[in-house]
């Protein structure tokens, strides 16, 4: 063999030898996985101790611990469960079954290696992004029964609360089910994440009864300072919440940081303002809940419409929720203790509507699928959200009926009255 | 001997305290109350409910003194105290059977 043959025979053994490591190098984009593996702590932080925080200032003195536990515990036993099954439900393939939920086959991450991708991140960063919402949504859920539930019921309901309905709507949307297939916008989890558990919470609060007490008794927040530094960390969280659901380092991740941050930003000013006209002070606690109403309508929306449509999008959050909130605690009189229905619900529902609309490449936004137009698109809209709404409300209601016979759901009301820090963890949140 | 109890503005505390320390008086004692007497209580929003909180903020004093200081003290703290708005308080005197040191055991005018 002469020299040259050689060195093409000796180039193409090293190619080969060196592929593998080189696929795997093409493969995952080191700025993605970095990003998402950010986002992931973002998203974390939201609920510990964002939403933590957030809730427990607005409990009364005596509960505080009781809020900021159940957000703790429910981020471990998630956890747990994600690792277990959840992840596998939600992503995997379910063969025949595959339109309603995943299989088994990736139970205990199984398949899940160092060297396992998921598009172009190691899959353990996916796995861990996606797992930080999977424990968002059922701590959302807390502030519908706020005050009164035990915990060992909260405990269980958040079990299979996760496993019965966060598992399948998270398989319909984005694991490849059946709302996928046709096409529904929820970029970060309008449907997911707000819709499942703001009508968790509402069906809760129906189930098991308003707070001793409510509506005449001033329940205040006992520590809004707690409550908007909470509100800080969830603002900012929320780029990796909206930001890290592009799954890649890119324009769509930038877009959708830029019209997360404007819709919060109008949100809160929105919900202020309309509090200043009509009751002649603009409140923290407004400005606050006007922020996250924004944040929750921008969620689904976040990846496909431009900064006009997050203004539009943010305006109409701070005040379709307000009103909202007015309707369900003052005219229906249902204790949805913190507001997650007309805040997180609501706000799934407009945005995952908006975002049908402001899709529109005429509104900035990231244009229309193949084959779509608005009309159509806002059609798979709306389906995404009635299916997803009904949904979570029966298979709520049989979860709380389910319990409420096994366990029971509330408290007595001497523990009521007395605290659940005190009588479900012997504990108390201040000692001054 | 009497117990002379004000219940005022939680602000005028400061200007109640120097008025009594210049008439010679030695001990008080202060707490935080809350009440209401004609002064309303005043709204406040949770999220677009209002609700009207009738227990206000106060400060009481108490302070024991002999019986010949009592007109004295009542108009240091009327003065300090007034605002000339409603919700300035108000001085209540009881009388006292008996008043002790801790430390040495003294026992009426001399404990106080």
């Amino acid at each position: 063999m002469n020299f040259s043959s050689f060195v093409n025979k000796a180039a193409l053994l090293l190619g080969l030898l060196l592929t593998p490591v080189m696929a795997q190098a093409e493969a995952i984009d080191t700025g993605d996985t970095a990003w998402i593996l950010t986002s992931t702590a973002l998203v974390l932080l939201m609920t510990l101790p964002g939403l933590a925080l957030f809730y427990a200032g607005l409990v009364r003195a005596k509960n505080v611990l009781s809020v900021l536990m159940q957000c703790f515990a429910i981020a471990c036993v998630v956890s747990i469960l994600w690792v277990a099954y959840g992840y596998s439900l939600s992503f995997g393939d379910g063969g025949s079954m595959n339109a309603w939920i995943g299989g088994l086959d990736n139970a205990f991450l199984a398949n899940v290696s160092r060297e396992s991708l998921s598009g172009t991140l190691p899959e353990t960063v996916f796995v861990m992004f996606q797992m930080t919402f999977a424990i968002i949504t059922p701590a959302l859920i807390v502030g519908g029964f706020a005050e009164r539930m035990k915990f060992s019921s909260m405990m269980l309901f958040s079990v299979l609360w996760v496993t019965l309905v966060y598992f399948p709507v998270c398989h319909w949307v984005w694991g490849g089910g059946w709302l996928a297939d046709m096409g529904l916008l929820d970029f970060a989890g309008g449907t997911v994440v707000h819709v499942t558990a703001g009508v968790a919470a509402l069906v809760a609060a129906m189930v098991m009864g308003n707070r001793n007490g409510f509506p005449g008794t001033p329940m205040m927040p006992h520590n809004m300072t707690m409550t908007v530094t909470g509100a800080g960390l969830l603002w900012v969280g929320w780029f990796g919440f909206n930001g890290g659901s592009a799954v890649a380092a890119n324009g769509d991740a930038g877009m959708a940081m830029l019209v997360t941050h404007i819709s919060a930003a109008c949100g809160a000013l929105t919900w202020a303002a309309v509090e200043w006209l009509k009751y002649g002070k603009p409140s923290a606690l407004g400005a606050v809940t006007g922020m996250v109403a924004g944040l929750g309508t921008i969620t689904p929306a976040s990846g496909f419409v431009g900064p006009m449509g997050a203004l539009v999008i943010g305006l109409s959050a701070g005040i379709v929720c307000f009103i909202m909130t007015g309707f369900i605690k003052r005219k229906l009189k249902i204790d949805d203790s913190l507001d997650v229905f007309p805040v997180h619900g609501v706000g799934g529902i407009l945005g995952t509507i908006m975002a049908g609309i402001f899709v529109s490449a005429g509104f900035g936004g990231a244009g229309f699928a193949e084959g779509m137009t608005m009309g159509s698109q806002v059609g798979v809209q709306l389906t995404g959200v009635i299916a997803t709404f009904v949904f979570t409300a029966i298979v709520t209601f049989i979860i709380l009926k389910l319990i409420d016979a096994l366990l029971g759901l509330r408290v007595t009301d001497e523990e009521e009255t007395e605290g659940l820090d005190i009588n479900q963890h012997d504990e108390r949140g201040y000692i001054l | 001997m009497k117990l002379i109890k004000a219940i005022i503005k939680p602000f005028k505390l400061d200007d109640v305290r120097e008025s009594l320390s210049e008439i010679g008086v030695t001990g008080i004692t202060v707490s935080e109350v809350k009440g209401f007497g004609r002064q309303k209580g005043h709204t406040e929003l949770y999220r677009g409910a209002e609700y009207v909180v009738d227990f206000l903020p106060k400060v009481k004093i108490e302070t024991v003194v002999e019986d010949g200081a009592v007109e004295k003290v009542i108009e240091a703290i009327s003065k300090a105290a007034s605002t000339g708005k409603i919700g300035d308080g108000k001085i209540f005197v009881l009388n006292v059977e008996q008043a002790v040191r801790i430390r040495t055991g003294e026992t009426g005018d001399e404990a106080l």
